[in-house]
């Protein structure tokens, strides 16, 4: 059984008189473990892709099962549910929250998921120390790196040991150099068994993954891996 | 998410914008002073002419001669004619009436007091031994009026402190004959201080035996007739007793007005009560636009924080964890507002009565729980429209949002 499977997606927006086909008759199986990229210019569908699998938006038609579970159904609050506990957003503009401390950045998926504060505290100095940032933690993010700053969203987006990590053109605000050393972070959590999915217009970043799946105009025109 | 987590990520999120936060707890507060004040003001206001009232005595029935034709108590009384004289012989009669514990009658004039050389206008206050308990008055030295027969005109006086304390300033004034009007009077007493009572400064009368006062200013009528009632419940039939007798007296012809210490109080009661209320509605107004303030700096709070609200989403925080968020920041600024300005309200009041040591300007009970009430209230009301826009935002398009 598939991790991720997509069956007969469409996804349509309205804007003004016009329909926008975002996505049409999508099919795709994506295993645990797996490192993906997908790739495509914009406008051909993929950010919408990304949201799609992170419960983040609906399909106008066709299902989507997570770990075998039809998850197009859910109510909002399970779907939030879903989210908080097994995926993992990384973006390109890092979205930390600008008040916050690196700690407390990291600690807020478990802070929403309600986990007490020792075993918050506990975890956060660990994942800070594991990525490089214990001497950061209470720096806020307007006194860190990109770099840094990424990693501290690397970190949030996996102390809930989710089973998936979707990243938005993780490296898009970065230089080379700061961009590898993310990369090769998000590829460290892969090989430990996390099921990694990038985004990217960038085809050497792309090129990277085991699998690549091409998108245009709404639809797959490539996949690399297909199951 | 805890509700410790919820309260903490609140107020972060509300010092996080520090001159917002200020901006709007100052506009809060300002309001709630605001009603403290003015209703410490107002109530204050009824609290004084309250105690005026009560100074006078207790359980009292008041009779004025001339009829009210409306009833009820009329300054035009005080100054019209009458076609027949209160006497104390009417004071007298009340006396026996079953309901009445003591009288007392009273003519009031003004004239000249002299000694040693020094010349004082004094208000002179003919009555009997009775009037001293009937206003709760205290004798400082010496003794007050001597009890008995009204119709012997005796010659003693007794001085009001101030008018003591300027004529005789540090000598004795007991045993002393002073001079008011033609003749002179024996000093057999001195009243201690006392404060305003019906306009009528006690401190500065002297008190003569009712008849030796009608002899000085040669009438045979009575300003007033005091008569206390045996007790609070007897208020009403020693008004109707007073009436009846001197009804009977006056050839059955009422031609005079009774009125009770409780009527005009309850009148004056009501008037500036009303009075309090309309000024805490006028300063509740502050409240109101303190409250589309909140709301105003909520809509704004969200606008701009429309990409943490995303980021949330895509964490797991469900529409009711973000609402419950920007709720009880709402909720958490108001409330710290209200109690700014209570704080300020309860010592605008203590200047006041620093300001103006005679007026009770403490705010009422029910003033401070309503502002306190409606600071909350409208903080929260006005929040509710912010925080369900923010649960409700798209995670997609906030997102996206830089």
């Amino acid at each position: 059984m598939p991790q991720v499977e997509l069956t007969g997606i469409e996804r349509v927006f309205t804007l003004g008189d016009s329909e926008v086909h975002a996505l049409r008759s999508l099919d795709l199986a994506i295993e645990a473990g797996e490192y993906v990229a997908v790739m495509g210019p914009s406008g051909s569908g993929k950010s919408t892709l990304l949201n799609l699998l992170g419960l983040l938006d609906r399909p106008n038609t066709g299902t989507y099962r997570l770990e075998g579970r039809d998850v197009t159904t859910l109510s909002a609050e399970e779907q939030a549910q879903v989210r908080r506990e097994r995926i993992g957003f990384v973006f390109q503009s890092f979205h930390l929250v600008p008040r916050l401390t690196a700690a407390e950045n990291v600690a807020l998926p478990m802070m929403l998921a309600g986990i007490p504060v020792a075993e918050r505290n506990a975890r956060v100095g660990q994942a800070l120390k594991d990525y490089g940032l214990a001497s950061r933690a209470d720096h806020r993010p307007d006194q860190l790196s990109g770099g840094q700053r990424q990693r501290v969203a690397i970190a949030r987006a996996t102390i809930m040991r989710p089973a998936m990590i979707l990243a938005d053109e993780p490296t898009g605000n970065l230089d080379r150099a700061t961009g590898e050393d993310v990369m090769a972070l998000l590829e460290g959590l892969n090989a430990g068994g996390v099921t990694l999915i990038v985004v990217t217009h960038d085809p050497v970043l792309g090129g990277r993954a085991r699998r690549q799946v091409m998108m245009e105009d709404g639809g797959k025109v490539k996949d690399t891996g297909s199951a | 998410m805890r509700a410790g987590d919820v309260l903490r990520f609140a107020a972060g999120s509300a010092t996080g914008s520090p001159l917002r936060t200020v901006l709007m707890v100052l506009a809060m507060s300002i309001g709630v002073a605001a009603v403290v004040m003015l209703t410490a003001l107002g109530d204050g206001a009824r609290r004084y002419v309250i105690n005026e009232f009560s100074s006078l005595g207790s359980n009292l029935v008041i009779v004025l001669p001339g009829r009210s034709q409306t009833g009820g108590f009329n300054p035009a009384n005080a100054i019209t004619g009458t076609p027949r004289d209160l006497t104390v012989g009417d004071a007298r009669a009340i006396q026996r009436a079953p309901s009445v514990l003591r009288t007392a009658p009273i003519t009031v004039g003004t004239s000249e007091a002299s000694y040693g050389g020094k010349l004082k206008d004094v208000t002179v206050v003919g009555t009997t031994a009775e009037y001293l308990e009937i206003r709760h008055l205290k004798v400082a030295q010496g003794r007050f009026l001597p009890a008995g027969d009204t119709g012997m005109s005796s010659s003693v006086v007794v001085l009001g402190a101030k008018i003591r304390e300027e004529l005789f300033g540090a000598e004795p004034a007991l045993g002393r004959m002073l001079r008011v009007g033609d003749r002179r009077y024996r000093v057999i007493g001195v009243m201690g201080q006392s404060g305003q009572g019906l306009g009528m400064n006690a401190d500065e009368t002297v008190v003569l035996p009712v008849t030796a006062a009608q002899a000085m200013f040669n009438t045979n009528t009575l300003f007033r007739i005091l008569v206390e009632a045996k007790s609070r419940e007897a208020i009403p039939a020693a008004l109707a007793e007073t009436l009846e007798i001197v009804k009977a007296r006056h050839d059955n012809e009422e031609d005079v007005t009774v009125i009770t210490q409780d009527a005009v109080l309850a009148t004056f009661d009501r008037i500036l009560g009303v009075l309090t209320y309309g000024v805490a509605g006028i300063a509740g107004i502050s409240l109101a636009v303190a409250g589309i303030l909140v709301m105003n700096v909520m809509l704004v709070s969200v606008t701009q924080r429309t990409g943490e609200i995303g980021l949330l989403k895509a964490l797991g925080a469900p529409g009711h964890t973000i609402r419950n968020a920007f709720l009880t920041e709402a909720a958490l600024l108001s409330a710290t507002g209200a109690m700014l300005g209570y704080l300020i309200g309860q010592g605008g009041a203590f200047a006041l009565r620093l300001l103006f040591p005679t007026l009770p300007a403490y705010p009422p009970a029910w003033a401070v729980i309503a502002a306190l009430a409606t600071a909350l209230g409208t903080g929260l009301l006005f929040g509710v429209m912010p925080a369900r826009r923010a649960a409700r935002l798209d995670a997609v398009q906030a997102l996206s949002k830089r």
